[in-house]
């Protein structure tokens, strides 16, 4: 791989940013394929159009719309990179990525180590969600911990355009599967965009503070900044940790965070129970026992499925008013 | 099928050849299990030794295949070594997956054999992706989907077929029809007769053959892999076969109908062609016995070297997880 080139920050969207990845990719490297439902130009560019303009510019066999069948779209994937490639599959919301789970689970994230490293799945699915849009119970989940409970693919979730960018940049560029996380609402926030690859596994300062750390990863990163901005008028300093990389996490930086603040919220869209603030909750109580001046606190979408109404889905997902709640607590 | 190509005598003998060796590693591994000195869930291929052995004389190392847990006859014919092989039966680090996969999951891309899966259906979609592969890289590949009766009536098989058809890829869907999916006869499995009758719905031909027949095997995946080689696209053949030891190996097997056994043993297609190349003279008892007594010899070394060889490393849990290893 050549070395990504610099460019001068640009204001960006998500959509633009990942967009760009994807067009600086497969400029760079001709093995880099795209498939999906809709990708193609002649089908809109992708439904977001995070897609627009790469079949036109790299042709339809490289960018190639499927019909709508997600089994044979991982399928697809998985079998043209043990051949060589390194498709970008997009499965359009996170939601029916529950159809093609065998192929996700079972194959792509097993494949290596089943085969003793004789085979390799470099594929990165790209996807989409979030509350918000009201899309109700089969549009809009959060489901990231199913594949952070898997052994064998990454997960990623950027909530800047900048990260967009840089992850994708780096997830095509893996050697194993990345599932890309985009979250909906957000699509069209404005950023700047550095151009720089960002690594995998590596979270980012979002906020400096001394007070608590907040963890969070994709949107809930936007509410936690708007409730460190009140708390920060009541004296109250909060840090935030964008996790970027959700598995592998970057257990490090989060503890560096958390032994500085000496309290710690893990907030997360996806329902609490079960979900990955319990893996980072447990492990910050765990290396840091002792020298944690509170208990560990989670928030997380409530267990249910997501509700249409729309009072019901604000109620359903932490709202930058319950972390700031959550910190007082915290700050007792 | 009179108009179908028929493979010549040394051909035929090169199909028996493999079958061969498929039967006698199968009668050597249920000996060891039953012996107590191997364990392993078998899916024994007893049965359906023709099918893979003729398709494969169409087939170069560069050729892709995927296939199922009952795939180790599929794995023989295409060329995977023995000593990798048994030692990956036994578990041990020197096996062609380190031990790591097992008899449901070998891999050996050296000879063009990529996936081997556990889940009934899926060695379908990443063949298909394969034959994508194939295509996109111009050098004439095809790539062959292994998949029983049972995995024709899974979700999988509609989405691959449909993909491969449509965007013309150099697929050949081989469905080994051994009349059985699981516990499950065809007649509780579906309405159509004929699996191959389903290759209309998606625009490709289908044909059902004979599986214990070579020259019929041979002759439909001869026309089924030169027309994927001239970029016409996908085939679907049905070779319908018996499976002789069940299921799973050590299962009682009294879900199957008595009388189809014994006319499904009549039919078993070992005997029959040993005594077919005695017949014609491509062959004399002499040279099929020392064919057998070579290819024994072979996994009698095989078998040796698996059994002494070392057991993986507790360390290979963090190795090849990811192509980093894990801290």
């Amino acid at each position: 791989m050549t070395e990504p080139k610099t460019m001068t920050p640009k204001t960006m969207t998500m959509v633009e940013a990942i967009n760009k990845a994807l067009h600086d990719a497969m400029e760079a490297d001709p093995k880099v394929l795209v498939l999906g439902e809709e990708v193609g130009d002649k089908e809109g560019g992708g439904v977001m159009g995070v897609t627009a303009g790469l079949s036109t510019k790299f042709g339809t066999d490289r960018v190639k719309s499927t019909p709508i069948t997600e089994q044979a779209i991982i399928g697809a994937a998985i079998g043209a990179s043990i051949g060589g490639y390194r498709p970008v599959a997009e499965i359009m919301l996170m939601n029916f990525i529950a159809v093609p789970m065998d192929m996700i689970v079972n194959h792509a994230a097993k494949l290596r180590f089943m085969s003793g490293g004789q085979t390799s799945v470099p594929i990165v699915i790209r996807t989409m969600t979030g509350t918000g849009f009201q899309t109700g119970g089969q549009h809009s989940d959060y489901l990231e911990a199913w594949f952070a409970h898997t052994a064998g693919i990454k997960v990623v979730a950027p909530s800047c355009p900048d990260d967009g960018y840089g992850l994708m940049r780096s997830a095509i560029e893996d050697n194993d599967p990345v599932l890309f996380i985009e979250n909906l609402p957000t699509y069209w926030n404005p950023g700047p965009v550095s151009g720089q690859h960002v690594p995998i596994g590596k979270a980012r300062i979002a906020r400096e503070g001394t007070d608590v750390t907040i963890v969070a990863h994709s949107l809930m990163v936007h509410r936690a900044a708007a409730a460190a901005e009140e708390l920060a008028k009541e004296g109250i300093s909060v840090e935030i940790i964008d996790l970027r990389t959700i598995s592998p996490w970057d257990k490090e930086g989060v503890l560096a965070s958390c032994a500085k603040t000496g309290r710690a919220l893990v907030v997360h869209e996806a329902v609490r129970q079960f979900g990955i603030g319990a893996e980072i909750a447990s492990t910050i109580g765990d290396e840091l026992w002792g020298t944690m001046k509170a208990p560990v606190k989670r928030l997380g979408g409530a267990f249910s499925a997501v509700p249409f109404s729309k009072p019901l889905e604000d109620a359903f997902a932490p709202q930058p008013a319950d972390i700031a709640a959550t910190v007082k607590l915290l700050m007792g | 099928m009179s108009n179908t190509p028929k493979p010549d005598a040394a051909t035929l003998l090169a199909i028996w050849k493999k079958a061969t060796l498929i039967k006698l590693n199968d009668e050597r591994i249920i000996k060891q299990m039953m012996a107590g000195k191997l364990v392993m869930p078998y899916y024994s291929p007893r049965g359906q030794e023709i099918i893979p052995s003729a398709l494969s004389m169409h087939l170069t190392d560069d050729d892709y295949i995927c296939t199922i847990y009952r795939g180790i006859h599929d794995m023989l014919a295409k060329g995977f070594p023995l000593g990798e092989l048994w030692a990956e039966l036994a578990g041990r680090a020197t096996g062609t997956c380190k031990g790591k996969g097992g008899p449901m999951h070998l891999t050996h891309p050296a000879k063009g054999m990529m996936v081997t899966t556990g889940i009934v259906g899926s060695s379908m979609p990443i063949a298909t992706g394969l034959g994508w592969a194939a295509k996109l890289d111009g050098k004439n590949r095809v790539s062959v989907a292994n998949f029983g009766d049972g995995a024709a009536n899974i979700g999988a098989f509609h989405e691959s077929m449909n993909m491969a058809a449509l965007w013309k890829l150099p697929v050949i869907f081989m469905c080994q029809n051994n009349l059985y999916a699981e516990h499950t006869s065809a007649a509780d499995s579906r309405v159509v007769d004929r699996i191959s009758a389903r290759a209309d719905a998606y625009g490709m031909p289908g044909v059902t053959v004979d599986g214990n027949d070579p020259d019929e095997v041979y002759g439909a995946t001869k026309i089924a892999i030169e027309r994927a080689r001239a970029g016409e696209g996908p085939t679907l053949i049905e070779a319908v076969t018996f499976r002789f030891n069940g299921h799973l190996l050590g299962e009682a097997g009294t879900y199957m109908d008595k009388q189809l056994y014994a006319e499904c043993q009549a039919k078993d297609p070992m005997p029959i062609l040993r005594a077919r190349l005695l017949t014609e003279g491509i062959a004399t008892e002499d040279d099929l016995v020392a064919v057998e007594a070579d290819i024994n010899g072979q996994i009698d070394v095989a078998l040796a070297a698996a059994m002494a060889a070392p057991f993986p490393d507790p360390s290979e849990l963090k190795r090849d997880v990811f192509a980093q290893d894990l801290a």
